[in-house]
């Protein structure tokens, strides 16, 4: 077992488990897009960044990732980390302002608008759960993501109709914004 | 053939002359060596074409018992290439062309008189110089890593071992314990040369410390930054001062395997490099037994692929495994969890070209080099607007003002230095009042720039500050591998609104935003690229806000960005001679022969060329 401290309070939890999940089992709020208990963790949306204030690299880090280590302590709600949460809110708003799930964390941190325009929107907002859910869950690995930058996205190998896909539906189902249609081919 | 250590002496005594000769021994002895350059700029400036025609001349002249023509690796004063240095004289001929070199073998090989039209001048009026060493570019600088510049064929082993090359691993490995070689790199305060300056020593124990048997070590040769080429050239002009830093590293740090990572847009120097692994593959100073003392060491080559990300360690790593090149969270640094899940080692090329002349001239040595808490020398890439373009090594702490006018001389044209930019795309800018600032780690990141990798680009007076910040954060967002919503998308809204400013379109609560912006990105983001991307950005916000507020009043006071200005014709000084009108490409200017000319607004691209190409200056933006 390992001892750290949380927003003040001192808990104690397995070996390996990363903060967001010690978070989690003792009832410390930290919100998530790109999080699934089934999937292993990612990092990208953001959203889950929480301060390291002490026993380990000191900075705002991805709460799924960052592993507990003893001494560690930990901050869920500094100014710091609202303040980059806010603008990461802003940033998903502004990309995709009609997702449900994405109003509903805007609403519950307080961000009732963006000032961000980013010109284009798409729906995708890359946080990879497709691409892990048919990797690590199907077993198919039938998308991946291709490019970088704005210009990277899901795909199947070649944007071509997949042999591979199954048609299972998984990847729809868990996107957080509706980004995947299932159709008939 | 398998060497000795003492095999290594021999060799060395066996060049003894011809390095001696190079040095500046035996002149009047008859006899020369043409050190010719081909680096990559060289190279495209046609040395081959020069090499071709003076071994062409030596012969037509009987000369070839008496020159020599040497292939070297890149000399650094690119602006004048190619360039050919006259050894044991040194004497130096810029600006070769394969025309100039009958006359320049028989003036100075047989005439006995030294070119002058070829050589450096220091300005339009003044007199050639014959000597490499009384060049201000050349004669402020310090050689450590770059001490066989122009000395030695990179392709040819023995000249490396006949400049004490390999000697350093000989001394790490059957002289010093691996303690004591992390103890000297500890002890000298190397700091990693690749752009965050970690001490090297450091991580080098870190990683020797790491359980596990099985251990890496990277050479990150993936130079990414826009106009950078340090690490190319290292490479290119001494490869195997690379190979034998990270020999050394190696017995240190206990691995048995290492890779070079470099990209694919270096041809030649990969293939320089893969010919010094075989060389030394087949000297035995690479493979099993090493020396035979049980110590063994492989080293391969990876290619990059060409993104910018990749030179990133997590990101790097996973390309090597063949993964998407995505960064992944640290802890666990790579020392802990690198390649394969193993205690991986990362330096960049320059720092691995250090580590030998450590171990070879002592920690002290070059502890006393350089600036209070940054040691030793750094090489830049001196680009932009600046009379001397090229490569320089300089000592740490030594100030932007000596390496701008006293080795670069200065900027062309006579027009007014604005701003230095250091660090590439993770950096900053540094305003011309701040001229005096010496270069090294502290003082750079006090200045809200940073020493990255080395790349230096100046500004002059006609540069848009607006414009710059847009140009780097134009390069992250693009090279951003798309990961955190912060960098990716963060990128996006940086150059929406840098882009609206450049329009004219920007207000002034932009200007606040855009630093809100930059600081969220920079603590949200999970690596290097995203958490500096904003630099750019915050540097100019800070050095330059008068003239962010001045586009947003509709103005580009350094007439740069093409929504902001308008090109006139002077009725005062128009001759009509029709040159503007023939050369304008979107057929934008009209009028008759000896008439005054006329640009029509709203077919002008404002591309500039009419201003360019009028003798009469009578083209004017505002
Ligand atoms: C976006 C990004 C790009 C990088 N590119 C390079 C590179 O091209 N070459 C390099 O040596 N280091 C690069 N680095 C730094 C490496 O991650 C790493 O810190 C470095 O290679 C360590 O070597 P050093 O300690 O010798 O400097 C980059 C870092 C980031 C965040
Ligand atoms: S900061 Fe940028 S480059 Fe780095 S992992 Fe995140 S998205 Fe990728």
């Amino acid at each position: 077992m390992i001892k750290f401290i949380i927003n003040d309070r001192e808990l104690e939890v397995e070996n390996g488990k990363t903060i967001l999940e010690a978070a989690f089992a003792s009832g410390i709020k930290i919100p998530t897009l790109c999080y699934n208990k089934e999937l292993s963790p990612y990092g990208a949306c953001r959203l889950c960044l929480v301060e390291i204030a002490g026993g380990g690299r000191i900075g705002l880090h991805a709460a799924c990732l960052y592993k507990v280590t003893e001494g560690l302590i930990v901050k869920t709600d500094t100014e710091r980390v609202k303040k980059a949460r806010k603008i990461v809110i802003e940033l998903l708003l502004a990309g995709n302002p009609d997702s449900e799930k994405i109003k509903l964390i805007a609403e519950e941190y307080g961000v009732n608008k963006t000032r961000i325009n980013l010109g284009t929107r798409t729906d995708c907002i890359l946080c990879g759960l497709c691409v892990r859910v048919c990797a690590e869950v199907v077993g198919m690995s039938a998308i991946s993501f291709a490019g970088r930058g704005t210009r990277k996205k899901v795909q199947t190998p070649f944007d071509k109709i997949s042999d591979t896909c199954i048609g299972c539906g998984a990847c729809a189902y868990i996107c957080p914004t509706k980004a995947i249609k299932i159709e008939q081919v | 053939m398998k060497l000795t250590i003492e095999d290594l002496d021999k060799i060395s005594d066996k060049l003894k002359k011809t390095m001696l000769l190079r040095e500046g021994d035996g002149i009047g002895s008859g006899i020369f060596h043409l050190m010719l350059c081909a680096g990559t700029g060289c190279i495209s400036n046609k040395s081959s074409r020069v090499k071709e025609a003076l071994d062409r001349e030596i012969k037509k002249h009987g000369l070839e018992e008496k020159i020599h023509v040497v292939i070297t690796g890149c000399n650094g004063f690119c602006a004048v290439g190619p360039v050919m240095t006259v050894l044991p004289d040194g004497i130096f001929y810029e600006n070769l062309t394969e025309a100039d070199i009958p006359f320049l073998v028989e003036e100075h090989f047989i005439n006995k008189r030294p070119v002058k039209k070829f050589m450096h001048r220091q300005n339009s009026l003044g007199d050639g110089i014959p000597y490499l060493k009384d060049i201000n570019f050349f004669a402020n600088q310090t050689l450590i890593v770059l001490r066989n510049r122009g000395l030695i064929d990179p392709e040819k082993i023995d000249e490396y071992i006949a400049r004490d090359g390999y000697k350093a691993f000989a001394k790490a490995l059957t002289k010093m314990k691996s303690e004591e070689i992390i103890n000297e790199i500890k002890k000298s305060s190397l700091r990693g040369r690749g752009g965050a300056g970690f001490p090297t020593g450091l991580k080098w124990e870190s990683c020797r410390n790491s359980p596990g048997d099985v251990k890496y070590i990277i050479c990150n040769a993936d130079e990414g930054d826009p106009g950078a080429y340090m690490d190319r050239s290292i490479i290119e002009l001494d490869p195997h001062a690379v190979l034998e830093g990270m020999l050394i590293g190696a017995i240190a740090i206990g691995a048995k395997e290492g890779y070079v990572y470099i990209r694919t847009e270096y041809p030649l120097a990969r293939e320089r490099l893969s010919t010094a692994i075989e060389q030394a593959r087949e000297y035995g100073l690479i493979g099993e037994n090493i020396f035979n003392t049980g110590f063994s060491f492989d080293i391969s080559i990876k290619q990059g692929a060409g993104a910018f990300v990749c030179g990133e360690e997590t990101s790097l790593i996973a390309s090597i495994e063949g993964r998407y090149p995505e960064p992944r969270m640290r802890p666990p640094f790579p020392v802990q969890k690198g390649v394969w899940g193993m205690p991986t080692c990362i330096n960049n090329v320059e720092t691995w070209a250090t580590v030998p002349k450590i171990i070879n001239y002592g920690a002290e040595w070059f502890y006393k080099i350089g600036s209070e808490k940054s040691k030793g020398t750094k090489i830049f890439s001196l680009v932009g607007k600046i009379t001397n373009t090229g490569l320089i090594e300089v000592p740490m702490g030594i100030t932007l003002k000596e390496i701008i006018y006293d080795i670069g001389g200065g900027i062309p044209d006579n027009k007014k230095f604005k701003a230095v930019q250091t660090g590439g795309p993770s950096g900053g800018c540094i305003p011309s009042e701040l001229i005096n600032l010496p270069v090294d780690y502290e003082r750079l990141a006090e200045a809200g720039a940073i020493m990255g990798s080395g790349g230096m680009i100046v500004m002059d007076e006609d540069t848009c500050m607006v414009d710059v910040a847009k140009y780097f954060i134009e390069f992250t967002a693009d090279e951003s591998c798309g990961k955190c919503t912060s960098c990716r998308d963060g990128a996006s809204a940086l150059l929406g609104i840098l882009e609206k400013i450049t329009r004219g379109e920007g207000e002034e609560s932009d200007l606040e935003f855009m630093e809100e912006l930059s600081h969220a990105i920079k603590d949200a983001s999970m690596c290097g690229l995203g958490q500096t991307l904003p630099n750019p950005v915050l540097s100019t916000l800070h050095y330059f806000k008068d003239e962010y507020k001045e586009h947003i009043n509709k103005k580009c006071p350094a007439k740069v960005c093409k929504a902001l200005i308008k090109y006139h014709i002077l009725e005062s000084k128009c001759t009509g001679c029709t040159l503007c009108a023939i050369k304008c490409p979107v057929k934008a200017i009209s009028g008759d022969k000896k008439q005054l000319h006329k640009i029509d607004q709203n077919t002008c691209i404002k591309c500039g060329m009419c201003k360019e190409v009028c003798k009469f200056k009578a083209v004017s933006v505002d």
